[in-house]
């Protein structure tokens, strides 16, 4: 594992709802590639298939067809290779939500290490590594609170801790910073960058906002469902 | 860590709502219960307190409790010379309402031998009947206290002993007389309407007859025998004590015992359509958080576990709030309310059951939910 390797591969993917007259092609023959330390945004007007593209790679939505590599695993090849894709989920993948998703009944802390409790870890390790990220994203000082009561960028942040509990190589993060201030959203968008490098993973944003733009090694159009890079 | 106990404890306050009110369903249903065991209870405690072997009554009748009977008092003399029988007693039932401290008591008044068999089993205060007349034993249901006197009829009548648990299958308490005392209650009349009788000429009315024999056999004494014995009196009919109590159940206490039974299935109905319900809801607005456990990678397992713990710790404490209530509020009834451990715990197992169909509801729900529902919102 190092920096350059590549974690995603999308190769020919489709993906199309409804059959005959009634059917929308949202994904065409995409390929995309996603090395460990980038940070890529995926753009593009709304039905364009972000969103689509962005289940597939997070194993929720099976492709009409192509290939999905992932950490080096071929996940899908025509059909699923794995059965358990929540247990992939759960080892190769971290998300990030638009509106954090902390689960309100959990603290802060519990909501970072529910992730390792449920990968089978025990109980003091989840803590740990819970009071680690939270420390490391300075909310460390809200560990006992309940979300509720978060600030958005604490919220924000104690999420971006979840995704980043079990180690996930591959980040998925859908807008955000669509509930930040510019200047949280650009302090948000460098520290997942920093956590990127440092954990050699890669990170794929769903975005709209433009004010974090520059925060991107590269950004992604779709179009009618088909790539370009820009 | 265990996500359903962490759910329950960040809504606790609405949880413990939702729990009490569903307390008080059980309240309801295993009052329900406590009445129906209490009417069968009530109906064969009468028939239960002499501790009969065998019923002598009259022929063609199902009495002395399902039906009227009379027979000549002194049938006690013939039956306890029968093979077998140790000892019989005359025994007259009657119903009377009664002035006392302003209030009308309803009585079931028993008339029997004192020393032979038909009277109170037991006394839980003062003193068994030692004269020959207006003296009574009462249940303490009545209200009476030993020293009292209240007038039954033509005569007052002093409360000597309590007893416990003596009542007819009406619910009205008991009181013990002597079988001489009950006769006259039975048969006297009112001063006016003596003098309005003596005038026409008529006879008395009073008559020596009495409802029924009560007869204890010897240790290995055959019972089946004596009623057969007893039946060949063209004019008498014999019960063993086993049949005397179904047919109390069968022709008194029935059809109040199938209306509660009915309204009971009708409650239990409710109550899981109640708690299915509440289950379900409690899901439903769970979905969003269920999705993001899905999408992290929550295996259905912990996903169900949430569902299931929360319905089956609902029933848990709707069923020990209604046990409770029900046990604090029990004595207050106007009629006996008797709870048996194993009633109680098969509608816990009915709960439990109910719970876990019904969360099925939910979990049905939970496992249609696709995790991608968690992104984008």
């Amino acid at each position: 594992m190092a920096l350059g390797d590549i974690l995603i591969e999308v190769s020919n993917v489709a993906k199309h709802f409804g059959e005959g007259e009634t059917r929308v092609d949202a994904l065409r023959a995409v390929d995309l590639t996603v090395r460990a330390g980038e940070v890529i945004a995926l753009l593009g007007p709304s039905g364009s298939g972000k969103t689509t593209l962005l289940n597939i790679i997070g194993c929720i939505l099976a492709p009409s067809g192509g290939r999905v590599v992932l950490d080096g695993e071929p996940v899908f090849d025509g059909k699923w290779l794995r059965r358990d894709l929540r247990r992939l989920r759960l080892d190769k993948i971290g998300f990030i939500f638009q509106s954090h998703n902390l689960l309100p009944f959990l603290t802060a802390q519990e909501n970072v290490a529910v992730v390792l409790d449920l990968a089978g870890r025990p109980t003091e390790e989840g803590r740990a590594r819970a009071r680690e990220l939270l420390d490391y994203l300075e909310v460390g000082h809200r560990a006992m609170v309940k979300p509720a009561l978060l600030s958005g960028g604490e919220a924000q942040r104690v999420a971006i801790a979840r995704a980043l509990a079990n180690r996930p190589r591959i980040i998925l993060a859908d807008e955000p910073t669509a509930a930040l201030d510019g200047a949280r959203a650009g302090l948000v968008m460098d520290l997942m960058r920093k956590l990127a490098v440092e954990q050699e993973a890669c990170i794929v944003t769903v975005t709209h906002d433009e004010k974090i733009f520059d925060r991107f090694d590269r950004l992604i159009y779709l179009r009618d469902g088909r790539l370009a890079d820009a | 860590m265990n996500l359903a106990l962490k759910d329950i404890r960040h809504g606790l306050f609405r949880f413990v709502l939702t729990c009490f009110g569903l307390g008080l369903l059980m309240t309801v249903v295993l009052a329900m219960i406590g009445i129906y065991n209490g009417l069968v209870s009530d109906a064969l405690a009468v028939v239960k307190a002499p501790a009969a072997d065998v019923w002598v009554v009259e022929a063609g009748t199902k009495g002395p409790f399902a039906e009227a009977s009379s027979i000549p008092a002194d049938t006690r003399d013939a039956v306890a010379r029968m093979p077998g029988v140790a000892e019989a007693g005359a025994v007259n039932y009657q119903n009377v309402e009664a002035a006392h401290t302003g209030q009308t008591l309803r009585l079931y008044v028993i008339g029997y031998e004192p020393g032979r068999p038909g009277g109170p089993q037991a006394i839980a205060e003062g003193r068994g009947i030692g004269a020959g007349h207006f003296e009574l034993v009462a249940d303490r249901k009545t209200g009476l206290l030993p020293g009292e006197t209240i007038r039954l009829g033509r005569d007052r009548f002093t409360v000597v002993g309590l007893v416990e648990g003596a009542m007819n299958s009406g619910g009205d308490p008991a009181v013990y007389v002597t079988l001489a005392d009950a006769m006259a209650l039975q048969t006297e009349l009112d001063p006016a309407a003596q003098r309005v009788q003596t005038a026409r000429g008529a006879v008395s009315v009073k008559s020596a007859s009495v409802a029924t024999i009560i007869a204890r056999m010897s240790p290995g004494a055959d019972v089946d025998l004596l009623t057969a014995t007893v039946r060949q009196w063209k004019h008498l009919a014999a019960m063993t004590q086993v049949e005397q109590e179904e047919l109390l159940l069968a022709s008194v206490v029935d059809k109040a015992r199938r209306q509660i039974g009915l309204f009971l299935g009708i409650l239990l109905s409710v109550s899981a359509v109640v708690i299915a319900l509440i289950i379900y809801t409690m899901t439903m607005e769970k979905l969003k958080q269920i999705a993001t456990l899905k999408l992290i990678g929550a295996p259905d397992r912990t996903i169900i576990a949430l569902i299931v713990q929360q319905a089956l710790i609902l029933g848990a404490a709707g069923w020990g709030i209604g046990l409770m209530l029900i046990l604090t509020v029990k004595d207050y009834f106007p009629r006996r309310v008797v709870l048996e451990p194993f009633n109680v715990m098969v509608l816990a197992g009915i709960i439990a059951a109910v719970c876990l169909l019904s969360s099925a509801l939910g979990v049905r729900a939970a496992m249609k939910v696709d995790p991608a529902t968690a992104l984008g919102s």
